[in-house]
């Protein structure tokens, strides 16, 4: 038994600092991918303006002509004035639909227009959704150290027409500052970050003093050094309410990573293979602690006999 | 919006009883606290009050012309909710004289039910600009907003002058170098946060070894830490740790440092800034006592005459000796820290 085929996949923004090349081929590859919703957009850092608007709206138009529902997604930590003003114009669009990633996002478009909120604005209960519903939110997208227990309890209040969406691929978004750990790991003021961010397409590594991988520095978001990895739940969150399915863009094997989950929902690749196989793409190592109601970096072993028969 | 009286409120934390009066007997113009569960973001063994020990604090300062405020800021699920809508309502019965929330859901219960009680934006609400802070007074009538410590003074400045509510802001005490609220850190390595749990990097998952290295911290078995024989260990915070970054061990995120901006007093009081918080309601009442007084001083000495103040050596001395590491910083109200 495989899930239903009206799960929908998703590809959150791109976490890290890429160069205009790189994201427009990347977005080339993902239009021609089995995914059904894409998000655009820099949601870490307002100092990275390599993608300027115009290219953003560009490959939007793209990826909807490749028939992909496009939602633009707007900063996360919001500070400077500038920052509000980019965020106020972005959500003016009423092209596309908008990810609110701050309080402030959630501000300028509440009783306006339909919108999403992101993994970073914090729905813990019922209560939060059913009050956002009412402001006008359509989708939410779980927030990530929340467990699957929370969430089935949550659906079981869910408001009428919510989509639920959860990230079951990725480095998890763990942390925002104010500082800029990038250029701090090169002796550097943020001010004067040099944008050396660039370097590290998939984040800068930090390892413990025993040299295990433990977190990933983004400039000023740190990220979980191992990837999120929900494949053998797919079953499970189709039973309790999830309506969408997010992959996290890193900067190889994205596309092969659609591609698996995508054969999952549609019963072409059982769970075990997509899962051994995800294992090999995750740059350093996978974990699913959080669904459990664990730590997040945890991984919790499946039954895949039982999971693909629906009875965690 | 702007505080016009130029009167800074000083709000000191009162981890109990002892420490409540204390910080009242010193010169706190309002005094916050937490019952005793995960309900509020300093949920510690031993700490926090039950019903008869809130009913008398709030008695004490109350007789004192004190206020007191009462911490609600951590983010219940749905098999937890009760409990948050349970303090709601005793808050609400004891007659303190505001509550200060982060959850939304929360938030909508309170003005619902005790539409007459006055609500505060937790600094866990997580809210960094006037067009957030919007959001909660436009639907919920808050009557403040306490900002987190990411800001620099000029966007403390921009945010104060073009807020709905006051503006309160961390003075002195431990440093979150993340966004408050949205920092997962704890919960990713212990399975507990300051949203979920109320606590960071809690005891329960503490480790301590000596070995032949040095004294190991752990938290979960993540080694947050290795501290040679000269060198003091403090609590593995995990932001606080020494990690290896492109094969450099340092700290990586942030120093085990203090925030400390009484240098910036004059600044934050013409910015309009309404009141001044100090963080540690997990500390000593010898803690709170110190930083009460010297912080009083400070405040008063900064109104009287704010073209010539400046931090007296001795206020400066009293609080290296209960910082985090004995040292200081003005975080990111200081650009160049950023």
């Amino acid at each position: 038994m495989t899930a239903s085929l009206n799960t929908k996949l998703s590809l959150g923004p791109i976490q890290y600092y890429w160069d205009r090349d790189t994201v427009f081929d990347f977005y080339k590859q993902v239009a021609e991918s089995p995914i059904d919703i894409v998000y655009l957009g820099e949601t870490v850092c307002s100092k990275r303006r390599l993608m300027r608007d115009e290219d953003w709206l560009e490959i939007a138009a793209l990826l909807r002509q490749a028939g992909k529902e496009v939602v633009l997604s707007t900063l996360t930590l919001i500070e400077a004035n500038s920052e509000l003003r980019k965020l106020k114009s972005i959500c003016k669009n009423e092209e596309y639909a908008i990810e609110a990633n701050d309080m402030a996002a959630v501000n300028l478009l509440a009783g306006k227009q339909t919108f999403i909120t992101g993994p970073a604005i914090n729905i813990y209960n019922a209560r939060t959704l059913n009050l956002f519903a009412r402001q006008g939110v359509k989708r939410w997208v779980f927030p990530v150290e929340l467990s699957r227990e929370t969430l089935a309890d949550i659906l079981k209040q869910r408001p009428e027409a919510m989509e639920t969406e959860v990230i079951v691929y990725g480095r998890l978004p763990l942390a925002f500052s104010a500082r800029c750990f990038t250029a701090r790991s090169h002796n550097l003021q943020k001010d004067d970050c040099q944008l050396s961010c660039i370097a590290d397409p998939d984040g800068l590594l930090m390892k413990t003093r025993e040299n295990d991988p433990f977190l990933v520095i983004n400039g000023i978001q740190t990220q979980s050094a191992k990837s999120c990895n929900l494949i053998t739940e797919l079953e499970d969150m189709k039973e309790i309410g999830v309506d969408i399915l997010r992959i996290s863009p890193q900067s190889k094997s994205t596309a092969e990573i659609i591609k698996i989950f995508h054969d999952c929902l549609h019963g072409k690749k059982s769970i075990q293979d997509a899962s051994n196989e995800l294992d090999t793409l995750s740059p350093t190592g996978t974990c699913n602690g959080y669904w459990h109601g664990g730590a997040g970096m945890e991984s919790v072993e499946q039954h895949l006999e039982k999971s693909r028969t629906g009875h965690l | 919006m702007s505080n016009t009286n130029k009167t800074m409120e000083l709000v000191c934390p009162a981890g109990n009883l002892p420490s409540l009066k204390i910080a009242v007997n010193n010169g706190a113009d309002a005094v916050y606290m937490g019952f005793k569960d995960d309900t509020n973001a300093r949920h510690f063994a031993g700490l926090n009050f039950n019903d008869k020990r809130a009913q008398e604090g709030i008695a004490y300062a109350h007789e004192r012309g004190s206020k007191v405020f009462t911490a609600i800021n951590t983010y219940p699920q749905p098999s937890g909710w009760q409990r948050w809508q349970d303090a709601v309502d005793h808050a609400a019965q004891l007659g303190v004289d505001a509550l200060i929330l982060a959850d939304i859901g929360v938030m909508d219960y309170a003005a619902e039910r005790w539409p007459d009680l006055r609500l505060h934006l937790s600094v866990q609400g997580s809210a960094t600009s006037q067009e957030s802070i919007e959001f909660f007074h436009k639907n919920f009538d808050i009557k403040r907003a306490v900002v987190p410590r990411v800001l620099s003074l000029k966007q403390i400045q921009a945010v104060t002058e073009n807020s709905p509510v006051p503006i309160e802001v961390f003075g002195f005490g431990s440093l979150c170098v993340m966004v408050e609220g949205r920092c997962l850190l704890s919960s990713y390595v212990t399975g507990q946060s300051p949203n979920t749990f109320g606590a960071c990097s809690p005891a329960s998952a503490v480790q301590w070894k000596e070995t032949d290295a040095g004294l190991e911290t752990r938290l979960n078995e993540v080694l947050i830490d290795i501290h040679g024989k000269d060198e003091s260990a403090g609590y593995p915070t995990l932001c606080k740790g020494r990690f290896n970054v492109n094969n450099n061990t340092y700290h990586a995120l942030e120093e085990p440092t203090s925030l400390n901006t009484m240098a910036l007093l004059p600044e934050l009081q013409r910015a309009g800034v309404a009141a001044i918080k100090i963080e540690g309601r997990q500390r000593s009442p010898a803690y709170v006592e110190q930083v009460s007084k010297v912080w009083r001083e400070a405040l008063d000495s900064a109104q009287q005459d704010p073209e010539n103040y400046q931090p007296k050596r001795e206020w400066l001395e009293a609080l290296d000796k209960v910082s985090e590491g004995s040292q200081t910083t003005l975080g990111a109200y200081h650009r160049p820290w950023q």
